[in-house]
C-alpha cells in the first residue's frame, strides 16, 4: 500500500489536464436538454475530439484503439475529467460502456470490424434494449420473441426505458429464442440497427418532463443472424458480461463529481440568503455536510479498493455491487442537502435569486433514477447478501 | 499509487489474526467479564510488536508503517482484545517500558470537545497516564491522581475510574507532538472499530444462516438479508477510509492528513455502531442476553467512539474545511 503517485501517473495526469484545459472550453456550452439531435451532435463531437487526441476508450485495449490505461490511470482520468467539468459521456454511454466492451469480449471479427472503432470515434450511438414492461428486475423473464427464418431473426415485442433510443444507430437487444426452456436458457443477444423497418420509438417523458428514455415497439423486425453476439440461447451469459461492466467503473466519473457538487452546495449555503442569515449558520446542516464529505471520500477510496480486486479478465469484481449501492444512495442524500440549501427557491425549476436552481434540482431529481436503473438498490442488497455473504436464496 | 495491501501486509495481517484467534478466542470475553485474569496477554502482545512495530529497528521496533499498524489494530478490534492498546502504542518511544509491555500506559485526550468528566480507562494497571492537551503532551503519574473506581463499568472488560481533578504532571512533548498523537490515536481507534464492524457483520451472517424460523434460515428473509448486506457495505467503506488515513499518515504529501483521519474516525465509528446494532437485532432475544457476546462489541464501540473525537466532532471538523 503506497498512495504516492508514480512518475508515470503524474505524467499521465499532467498530459490529460493540459489537454482538457484547452479542449473543454473550446467545445462550448451544451445544447438544451430537450434537443436530442443537438445533444447527439454535441456528445459525439466531443467523443471524436477525445479520439483524435488519444483519450477515447480509456479502459479499452489498445488493439481496439483504446488507451488501455491501468485502473489507477482510469481513476486519475475520472478525477481530471470531473475537475475540468468535461462533457458527460451522454449518448455515447451505452456504446462505450456496454456495447463496445461486450463486442470486444464476445463479438465476431466482422462485428468488431463494423462497430468498435466507430463507437470510439463517436460515429455510432448505441442504446440498450433489455428491459420490458413485464421484465424489469427479473430481466430474464423477457418476452420479446425472435424466430429464425433462414438467415434472419424475425423479432416481435416491446422494450421500455430504452435510453437514447431516439438518437441511436444500434441497439443491444435481448430476445427470447427458446420459450420452452428455463427462462435464463432461452435468451439471445442481437445487434439491432435502429433504421430497420418495423421499429417504432415513442419517447416516454421522465419526471423531469423530458424524454431520456423511450418505449420501443418491434413489429416483425428482420435482423440478420450474423448480428447475433454469442451463441443462440447463450445471451444471458453475454448479458452478464455487460451488466458487470455497468456496475464497475461506469459511474466513476459521476462519483467523483459528487465531490464538486457538495463543494458547490457548501459554497451556496455560505451565501447570505434570508434576512442576513445563511443556511451555513445552521450547525446541523454543517454537520451533515461534514458527514457527506466523509462518505464521498470514503466512496472514492472504496472504488479504489474494489477495482484493485478486479479479475485479470478485466471484468470488474462483484464488490462493484457495494460501490453502486452506496454511491446511488449517497447521491440522493446529497440531493436532499442541495434542496435543503435552496429552500423555497426550488419551487421553480430555473435559476432564481442568483441560486443554481436548475442544476441542483436537476441533479437531485435525477438521483431518484439511480437506485432503480442498472439493478435497483434492493437487487444490489440481494446480490451482496447471496453472492458475497452466502445467505440462502429465497425461492 | 497502489491502493491495495502488499503480499507482505496480507501475510502480516493473516499471521496476526491467527495469533489473536488462538490466544484470545471469543469465549475469553465472558471469562474475563466473570472475573478471570489473563496476566500474560499484555507481554505477549508486546512481543508480537503491537506497541513497538512502528519504532525503528535500532530502537527495538520493527520499523513498520502506519498501514501495518492499522492492520494489526483491525485484528485487535475483531477479537475485542482488551486493555489500553492504543495509548500504550502511542507511548512507545515516549515513555520507558511502553514498547516492551513493561509499562502499561493509559491516557486522556483533552484536545477534543467532550473530555469531561475525566473518566480514565484501565487506570489500575497503568504505570503512566498520557494526557494530550493543546499545549503539548503531559505525563501524569497514576499515583498522584485522586480517582474513584466506577463499580460497574459499561464494558465489563474496560474498568474505569472517575477523577474530579487532573494533576498537571510533566510536559514531555510539544503541541505539535500532541496533535500528531491525537491523529494517530484516532486512526488506531478507527482500525479497532473496523475490526468490530467486520466481526459483528460476520457474527450476524453466521447466525442468520443457522437460526431457523418459519422452517427456513432467517437469512432467507429479505428484511434480514438486506440489513446484513448493509453491514458489508459499511464495513468495506470503513476499510477504505481507515486504510486511506493510515496511508496518508505514511505519506502526508498525498493528501490532507487531518481530514483523512477525521473521515476515517467518522466512517469507522458509524460503521461499527450500526453493525453492532444490526447484529443485536439479527440475534433476536439472544442478542439481548449477557451470554451472547454481541453486547461486548457494542459497548466497546461506545468507548472508542467517545475517544479521540466523536462522529459529530469529526463531522464538524470536516465541515470546517469548507471555510465560511
Ligand atoms: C433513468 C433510467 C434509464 C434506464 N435505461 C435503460 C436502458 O437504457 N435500457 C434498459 O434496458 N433499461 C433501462 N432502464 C430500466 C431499468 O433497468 C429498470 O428500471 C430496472 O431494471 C428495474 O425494473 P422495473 O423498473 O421494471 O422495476 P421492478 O423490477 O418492477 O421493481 C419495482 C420495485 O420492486 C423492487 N423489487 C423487484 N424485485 C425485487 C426482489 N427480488 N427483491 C426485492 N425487491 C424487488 C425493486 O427494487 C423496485 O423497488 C432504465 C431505468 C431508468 C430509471
Amino acid at each position: 500500500m503506497d498512495l504516492r503517485p508514480t512518475e508515470a501517473e503524474e505524467k499521465f495526469r499532467h498530459e490529460l489536464r493540459s489537454w482538457l484545459s484547452d479542449a473543454v472550453p473550446a467545445h462550448g456550452t451544451p445544447p438544451p436538454r430537450e434537443n436530442w439531435p443537438a445533444r447527439r451532435a454535441w456528445d459525439t463531437g466531443w467523443q471524436r475530439k477525445m479520439f483524435e487526441a488519444g483519450w477515447a476508450g480509456i479502459s479499452w485495449p489498445q488493439a481496439f484503439g483504446g488507451r488501455e490505461a491501468s485502473l489507477i490511470e482510469q481513476l486519475i482520468y475520472y478525477e481530471e475529467y470531473a475537475r475540468a467539468k468535461a462533457p458527460y459521456v451522454g449518448v455515447n454511454f451505452v456504446g462505450l460502456l456496454h456495447g463496445g466492451p461486450t463486442l470486444i469480449v464476445e463479438g465476431t471479427d466482422a462485428q468488431k470490424e463494423k462497430h468498435i472503432e466507430h463507437i470510439l470515434r463517436g460515429e455510432q450511438v448505441w442504446c440498450q434494449g433489455f428491459s420490458e414492461p413485464s421484465a424489469g428486475s427479473d430481466l430474464a423473464s423477457l418476452r420479446t420473441r425472435a424466430e429464425r427464418d433462414g438467415e434472419q431473426y424475425v423479432v416481435n415485442g416491446h422494450k421500455i426505458w430504452t435510453s437514447f433510443a431516439q438518437v441511436a444507430d444500434y441497439c443491444e437487444l435481448l430476445v427470447r429464442t427458446d420459450p420452452e426452456v428455463r427462462k435464463h436458457a432461452g435468451i439471445t443477444w442481437l445487434i439491432m440497427p435502429m433504421d430497420l423497418p418495423g421499429i417504432e420509438v415513442r419517447p416516454l417523458p421522465t419526471l423531469h418532463g423530458e424524454g431520456e428514455f423511450s418505449e420501443v415497439f418491434l413489429d416483425n423486425v428482420r435482423i440478420p443472424v450474423e448480428n447475433r453476439v454469442g451463441a443462440e440461447n447463450d445471451g444471458w451469459r453475454v448479458t452478464n458480461v455487460t451488466l458487470r461492466f455497468e456496475r464497475g467503473t461506469a459511474f466513476a466519473g459521476e462519483m467523483y463529481d459528487l465531490k464538486r457538487w457538495l463543494a458547490e452546495i457548501a459554497a451556496e449555503a455560505q451565501k447570505v440568503t434570508d434576512h442576513g442569515s445563511r443556511a451555513w449558520d445552521d450547525a446541523s446542516l454543517r454537520r451533515e455536510i461534514g458527514h457527506l464529505q466523509a462518505d464521498i471520500d470514503g466512496l472514492w477510496n472504496l472504488l479504489k479498493l474494489s477495482i484493485g480486486q478486479a479479475d485479470e479478465s478485466g471484468v470488474p469484481a462483484i464488490g462493484a455491487s457495494a460501490v453502486k449501492l452506496f454511491f446511488t444512495e449517497l447521491k440522493q442524500r446529497i440531493g436532499d442537502m442541495a434542496m435543503r440549501v435552496l429552500g423555497r427557491a426550488v419551487l421553480g425549476r430555473s435559476d432564481m435569486a442568483g441560486m443554481p436552481v436548475e442544476y441542483f434540482s436537476y441533479e437531485a431529481l435525477q438521483s431518484l433514477s439511480m437506485t432503480i436503473a442498472a439493478g435497483s438498490s434492493q437487487i444490489q442488497r440481494k446480490i451482496i447478501g447471496e453472492r458475497i455473504l452466502g445467505l440462502p436464496k429465497d425461492k | 499509487m497502489a491502493f491495495k495491501l502488499s503480499d507482505e501486509q496480507l501475510e502480516l495481517q493473516r499471521g496476526f489474526r491467527d495469533f489473536v484467534a488462538g490466544r484470545f478466542p471469543i469465549e475469553k470475553l465472558g471469562q474475563l467479564a466473570d472475573g478471570a485474569k489473563d496476566a500474560t496477554l499484555w507481554g505477549e502482545l508486546a512481543e508480537m510488536g503491537v506497541f513497538s512495530l512502528r519504532l525503528a529497528e535500532a530502537r527495538g521496533g520493527l520499523g513498520l508503517f502506519h498501514v501495518d499498524a492499522a492492520l494489526i489494530f483491525e485484528e485487535l478490534g475483531r477479537a475485542l482484545v482488551p486493555g489500553p492498546v492504543v495509548w500504550t502504542h502511542l507511548a512507545a518511544g515516549l515513555i520507558d517500558g511502553a514498547a516492551t509491555g513493561e509499562t502499561v500506559v493509559t491516557g486522556l485526550d483533552l484536545t477534543t470537545n467532550r473530555h469531561t468528566p475525566f473518566v480514565i480507562e484501565h487506570l489500575e494497571d497503568a504505570g503512566a497516564v498520557l494526557v494530550l492537551k493543546n499545549d503539548g503532551v503531559w505525563r501524569v503519574d497514576p499515583s498522584t491522581i485522586e480517582a474513584t473506581t466506577v463499580d460497574v463499568p459499561l464494558d465489563p472488560l474496560t474498568p474505569v475510574h472517575h477523577a474530579s481533578r487532573l494533576p498537571d504532571g510533566e510536559r514531555i512533548a510539544d503541541a505539535q507532538a500532541a496533535d500528531a498523537l491525537g491523529l494517530l490515536g484516532a486512526t488506531l481507534s478507527s482500525a479497532l472499530m473496523l475490526g468490530i464492524a467486520e466481526a459483528t457483520s460476520d457474527m450476524g451472517v453466521a447466525y442468520a444462516k443457522e437460526r431457523q424460523q418459519f422452517d427456513k434460515p432467517i437469512g432467507t428473509f429479505q428484511a434480514i438479508k438486506h440489513m446484513l448486506a448493509d453491514t458489508f457495505v459499511r464495513q468495506e467503506l470503513a476499510r477504505a477510509a481507515v486504510y486511506a488515513a493510515a496511508g496518508t499518515l505514511d505519506h502526508p504529501e498525498v493528501g490532507d492528513v487531518a481530514t483523512a483521519v477525521a473521515e476515517a474516525k467518522l466512517v469507522a465509528g458509524e460503521s461499527a455502531m450500526k453493525n453492532c446494532r444490526t447484529c443485536v437485532q439479527v440475534h433476536g432475544g439472544m442478542g439481548y442476553t449477557w451470554e451472547v457476546p454481541v453486547h461486548y462489541f457494542l459497548k466497546r464501540t461506545w468507548i472508542l467512539e467517545s475517544t479521540f473525537g466523536s462522529v459529530d466532532e469529526h463531522a464538524d471538523r470536516i465541515a470546517a474545511t469548507f471555510g465560511g
